[in-house]
């Protein structure tokens, strides 16, 4: 049965809080065993996902849940915001598509660096992007 | 307004990143970076992210527009010293910072932009 161990929102607003989400996500996965290439992996997803909410969405939040299932230990980091949405996913996720001056390599970037991957958005109703990572690196 | 060092050593440029760089940071070292490559005349610039524990795809963008402009004014840069598990993520990623020189560390970069200035500035 997996269980949260831990929870915690934080704040997106500005860049500066695009370095503190980094810093916290290195902590938690530390916290969750997780080994050195897969602290990075993970707080480079959480960094691509986090600017998003910043850039594109206007601003939201990241809740950061420790999670337990047996002897696994994984982190899920889910990034929300109220902004414009996304109008087509499948073409949001392609490698080199950006809305902006990004290389566009954000979100699928995140799907690579992490185990599970999730993203519900609709026009003008926000968008939320969910990724989890298991230490080991199972699951994959 | 915080900023990062930009250091001369001869004919090159020495910048060292120690800090986890928010976005704003990073673009301000880019256009410090470009006005002190022509105000210093610099054959070459070494860029050490030794310290960095993560470069995603805004710092890899930043990067290549600083050894881009660098080129354009003639001068080569190096980047040295990432972390192995940075590289495996940016690869991973989907970044594999085309068009950028890359050495082991700090001597090695200096080492390599040396030599192109012997060789007369003959670029492969």
């Amino acid at each position: 049965m997996m269980t949260v161990s831990r929870r915690e929102t934080r704040a997106l607003r500005s860049s500066d809080d695009v370095v503190r989400v980094r810093q916290a996500v290195r902590q938690w996965a530390m916290a969750q065993g997780f080994s050195l290439v897969d602290q990075t992996k993970m707080v480079t997803a959480a960094s691509e996902l986090a600017r998003n909410t910043v850039d594109y969405g206007g601003g939201g939040n990241v809740l950061l849940e420790a999670l337990n299932e047996g002897s696994r230990r994984g982190l899920k980091l889910t990034f929300s915001d109220q902004g414009p949405g996304i109008a087509d996913i499948e073409l949001a996720l392609r490698d080199g598509y950006t809305s902006g001056s990004g290389l566009g390599l954000g979100l699928g970037g995140a799907r690579r660096l992490t185990n599970e991957f999730a993203i519900d958005s609709t026009p003008g109703g926000g968008t939320r992007v969910t990724i989890t990572r298991w230490q080991c690196g199972d699951r994959r | 307004m915080e900023r990062i060092p930009i250091l001369q050593m001869g004919p090159f440029l020495l910048v060292s990143i120690q800090v986890d760089m928010h976005d704003q940071l990073a673009m301000t070292l880019q256009d410090d970076l470009t006005e002190q490559i022509v105000k210093a005349r610099a054959k070459g610039v070494v860029i050490d992210i030794s310290s960095l524990e993560v470069v995603d795809s805004f710092i890899g963008r930043i990067l290549g527009n600083m050894a881009a402009m660098a080129r354009v004014l003639d001068a080569e840069t190096v980047v040295v010293g990432m972390q192995p598990a940075v590289a495996i993520t940016l690869v991973e990623l989907g970044l594999s910072l085309p068009g950028i020189r890359t050495a082991l560390n700090i001597e090695k970069g200096m080492a390599l932009l040396r030599h192109k200035l012997d060789a007369g500035g003959h670029r492969c």
